[in-house]
């Protein structure tokens, strides 16, 4: 299994049946593939729409789409509506989870997902309003880019919200923000606690014994 | 009664150094022929309030192109790289801004409201030069309503009163829109008589719509 698909798939265990969860663009959309029909899992898309599910080949509806554009399915008992509308729910505190993307996070569990100054101007979307409204977001990403650490003791980027993140799943490790810092409560299989350690600028604190990731 | 009127009367009506709202998001939900049409009559020095701007030649990227805008105010300029040389060339003043927050300026705009209030990018470089305002503990930003001189909003059906229904998630933008414009132009993909559109399921209710233009006509 790639890496971005152990990410996602050690994500999909954090979803509880009949949530509403709300997934990035990028890696985090690969979660509900590892979500199971019968979980019953409502997958909200912000550009208007909760019951993703499905894929629509040879069967594209060109006003059916995700946030990322792409063509979509909506199961039976799907709901569309417009933009406010749709974040209300994020804002409003009806979305259980959200599951995005991360270029950066600090040690007290703050993201960076929106921008690199003066390289890559994407803008924030629906981020921003994500990690602020959303009842648990987990950034999905790999722990380093190009072998640079992504878990830093302080953000070099511009966050995307003041509000702490609740997890963070990489295909190194598990680790969870909390007062006291950042908690490392799994590595992945075949992956030692000090190869986690080396690929992390922020301190992590390490309570043993350190679970192995169950995929 | 509402009769679909020629695109490019519609486009002209626009005069260069408008501000304009677009509806849609990626482009789905967005009244291309009317953008082409903009595009056709060399509209220029206009600011733009849109979710995105789409991909170079499509959509609002049509728009973008052409060098028609000089201004935007929109959340998401990351598909396409032709609005980020603009930004970073300084040929076009780009605003980002949370969508969300976008949506309930819109909104607000609409609605006749001073502005919002939202807990949305407290704390970050999107909410420097904004009042923090203090709601029984809680912070939250001022956000200022928005208003366009025109809407150019798409629909997939039209009754000739202009009563409209929406598409799955080619509503997005487009209701919040047909609020806050002074003239609201739609295109639509099908003409509908009276009564068709049940009380129901009208999405947008025709009193907000000044001229349809028919989808496909001169495509």
């Amino acid at each position: 299994m790639n890496i971005k698909q152990r990410i996602a798939q050690r994500v999909a265990q954090e979803i509880t049946p009949g949530s509403l969860v709300n997934l990035g663009i990028g890696l985090p959309t690969l979660v509900a593939q590892h979500v199971p029909v019968e979980a019953n899992v409502f997958f909200q898309s912000e550009n208007g729409v909760i019951g993703i599910g499905g894929f629509p080949e040879g069967m594209e509806n060109p006003s059916l789409t995700d946030a990322g554009g792409g063509y979509i399915g909506a199961l039976p008992g799907a709901a569309a509506f417009d933009s406010a509308f749709s974040f209300g729910l994020i804002r409003g505190g009806h979305l259980d989870m959200t599951v995005l993307g991360g270029l950066q996070v600090d040690e007290q569990g703050h993201l960076a997902n929106w921008i690199i100054p003066g390289k890559m101007v994407p803008g924030m979307g629906g981020a921003m309003d994500l990690v602020c409204g959303a009842r648990q977001v987990i950034v999905a990403m790999t722990h380093t880019a190009k072998g640079n650490a992504k878990i830093l003791q302080e953000l070099t980027l511009p966050k995307t919200s003041d509000r702490c993140v609740d997890l963070i799943v990489t295909d190194l490790a598990v680790i969870k923000p909390c007062d006291q810092g950042l908690i490392l409560l799994e590595v992945a299989p075949e992956v030692s606690v000090d190869e986690v350690l080396a690929a992390t600028e922020a301190k992590l604190i390490v309570e043993h014994p350190v679970k192995v990731m169950a995929l | 009664m509402k009769q679909p009127i020629d695109v490019s009367d519609a486009v002209a009506m626009i005069p260069n150094g408008a501000t304009i709202m677009v509806g849609g998001f990626m482009g789905v939900g967005t009244p291309d022929q009317l953008l082409s049409e903009m595009v056709r009559q060399r509209k220029h020095n206009l600011t733009l309030i849109a979710n995105d701007t789409a991909r170079p030649a499509v959509g609002i990227g049509k728009l973008i192109d052409a060098g028609t805008i000089t201004k935007s105010i929109v959340s998401h300029i990351g598909t396409n790289p032709e609005t980020q040389r603009q930004m970073i060339a300084e040929e076009q003043d780009v605003e980002l801004a949370p969508q969300g927050t976008l949506a309930e300026r819109v909104r607000a705009g609409g609605y006749g409201l001073g502005g919002v209030l939202t807990p949305t990018a407290i704390g970050t470089v999107a909410a420097e030069g904004k009042q923090v305002i203090d709601v029984d503990g809680e912070s939250f930003l001022l956000e200022r309503p928005l208003k366009a001189d025109f809407a150019l909003i798409k629909a997939q059906q039209a009754d000739y009163y202009g009563n409209l229904q929406y598409r799955l998630t080619a509503q997005n933008f487009n209701p919040l829109m047909a609020m806050a414009a002074t003239t609201v132009i739609v295109e639509v993909d099908e003409m509908l008589p009276v009564g068709c559109i049940t009380p129901d399921q009208v999405h947008t209710p025709g009193v907000l719509i000044d001229y349809i233009v028919k989808s496909g006509v001169l495509a």
